[in-house]
């Protein structure tokens, strides 16, 4: 590229598309904290919430620079760390800042993501250390390998906004912990029903609605390629939702309101790594075969003893996958003005990318895998059995999400009340209220 | 003519009705209540103010039996309901005085045998 020059119009696009994708993760609380137990409820939207913060930090410490930085094809170096020489001068169109911070976006969801398998049963603060560790020593590597000129890059591998690098390697991740992390104890002995269906039906709007910053915002500028993305982001979905509710009718006679937003949550999944690759009518296409194998493999995992609790590997894993795949199909250089996939006579566009899908699923596996056997050696990863039947808002908050009042005594913390009075105050209200 | 009424953890609450279940005892109604026993308190943080929760969340089963249910009922209860830990809950046994079933009058035993039990003759 000759001198990069910043765009006015791209800047103002992307510092929106940028506070989009932050909402996602928020909406991904929602999503996931309406699916699980009232009990559960604050920890599993706490897994999302914590992530801003904890992989946000993590990444502008040093995740920008390994994903980003020149490095070698595997991973970058630390010539980034604590964003140096991160400044005002333009990454393409936009101001590297800007750029940085759209990014961290990515790795806060993709983190947020893996929380989904092993909600009602985790300990807080090794799932802590775990996001926070994951998103330096595998998801910013992986996005090197596809965004920031590693070896995928080099390859030709199409990734538009994050199939493999986000939803593949989050799943993947997913499905190590959960076989790490073990079953919730009342795992197929006990209905395990979703607490509040509105709240997982209101998280699947802010994801739609945060998506299109996410895709659209992949093209890094506001032009043409951003339009088409932010139509496929659209449509998919759409034709997603469709067969979701069809295939529902078709089963039970009931089209399901859960199914509803996994159907959407799935379509979004399918279409992020074809957003600006494939046509209008190719993302409905897509939109709507993506939806049977994720369907399946979501009805099929509920009969095994994989507890991956919200199904984060049929949703995202599959759903990511087959998007993947596709793209290597339905790529048209009418459309993309780069390459054609497989319909167009270029087979070998489908290799490319089951190569990308491979990789990701090889590494993240592996990965994951050492860190959280590494992490349990110093810091037990379940929670104890009695502590996931008084549910973990309680036991590892201290909050209850839908509390109740009655029976609460204040505990006076005044400057001046010594601490043995306040004690004292505290067993006089335990004895009495014990006598009853 | 016996009123159990247990009450027990809200965790433990399907394992009971499970457990009932299996061992015949098909009436009964279930509550949420709070009461207080001898458990560790439960101390919860919002922003400054901190609580200590007195009452504790529990499910209260009512369950109507004839005298020779009065034993399986209890154990099963017992053994479905135990952590082992202070805070499992109680299980008393009431005397009734009269029960009749709304639908069609029978009265006392008779209101507490299932319809299908009296069917195949074991009422």
């Amino acid at each position: 590229m000759d001198t990069p020059v910043i765009v006015p119009a791209d800047v103002a696009f992307m510092l929106v598309a940028a506070a989009l994708v932050l909402l996602m993760t928020p909406a991904l609380a929602f999503f996931y904290g309406g699916l699980v137990r009232s009990k559960n409820a604050l920890n599993t939207m706490m897994m999302s919430v914590a992530a801003l913060g904890f992989v946000g930090v993590a990444w502008a410490l040093f995740g920008y620079s390994l994903a980003f930085s020149e490095g070698s094809p595997v991973v970058g170096d630390l010539s980034k760390a604590f964003l140096a020489g991160v400044g005002l001068e333009a990454q393409g169109t936009i101001p590297q800042i800007l750029f940085m911070a759209y990014q961290g976006t990515f790795a806060i969801i993709t983190a947020a993501l893996i929380s989904g398998a092993i909600v009602e049963r985790m300990r807080f603060f090794p799932y802590l250390v775990f996001i926070t560790l994951w998103s330096l020593v595998v998801y910013a590597p992986i996005a090197h390998w596809v965004w920031g000129g590693g070896f995928l890059a080099k390859l030709g591998a199409l990734d538009f906004a994050g199939g493999t690098v986000v939803h593949v390697n989050a799943a993947t991740a997913a499905l190590v912990a959960a076989l790490v992390i073990g079953q919730r104890k009342d795992y197929a002995r006990q209905a395990i029903l979703p607490h509040n269906v509105p709240f997982v039906l209101l998280g699947a709007g802010l994801l739609w609605f945060g998506w299109f910053g996410f895709n659209a915002g992949s093209a890094l500028a506001a032009n043409a390629v951003a339009s088409l993305a932010f139509v496929n982001t659209m449509l998919a979905p759409a034709a997603t939702l469709v067969v979701w509710t069809l295939v529902d009718l078709l089963r039970s006679r009931k089209a399901t309101a859960v199914g509803a937003a996994t159907g959407i949550v799935v379509g979004l999944v399918a279409i992020t790594p074809a957003a600006g690759f494939v046509s209008p009518m190719a993302a409905l296409v897509l939109g709507a075969v993506a939806a049977l194998p994720s369907y399946c493999a979501l009805v099929f995992r509920a009969r095994t003893g994989l507890d991956d609790s919200l199904d984060v590997v049929a949703a995202h894993g599959v759903g990511g996958s087959v998007g993947a795949l596709l793209t290597g199909v339905l790529a048209s250089k009418a459309w993309n003005g780069t390459v054609d996939g497989l319909l167009y006579g270029n087979p070998g566009q489908l290799a490319i990318q089951a190569v990308g899908v491979v990789a990701t699923i090889a590494y993240s596996a592996t990965a994951s895998y050492l860190l959280l056997k590494l992490i349990n050696l110093v810091l037990p990863l379940k929670a104890a059995t009695k502590e996931e039947g008084l549910g973990l808002d309680v036991s590892q908050h201290g909050e209850e999400a839908y509390a109740d009042d009655e029976g609460a005594i204040l505990i006076l913390q005044r400057p001046d009340a010594s601490a043995s009075q306040t004690a004292r105050t505290l067993t006089a209200a335990t004895a009495e209220g014990g006598r009853s | 003519m016996k009123l159990v009424v247990a009450v027990v953890r809200p965790e433990k609450a399907n394992e009971v009705l499970e457990a009932l279940f299996r061992a015949d005892v098909q009436g009964l109604t279930i509550s949420r209540v709070q009461g207080h026993g001898g458990e560790t308190e439960q101390v919860e943080t919002y922003r400054g103010t901190t609580v200590k929760m007195e009452l504790h969340e529990k499910v209260r089963f009512e369950i109507g039996v004839s005298d020779h249910f009065v034993e399986p009922a209890v154990r099963v209860i017992l053994a479905a309901a135990r952590t082992g830990d202070v805070g499992d809950g109680k299980v008393f046994v009431l005397p009734v005085e009269k029960i009749y079933r709304i639908r069609t009058g029978e009265e006392d035993k008779a209101a507490v045998t299932p319809v299908q039990v009296a069917a195949a003759g074991r009422g």
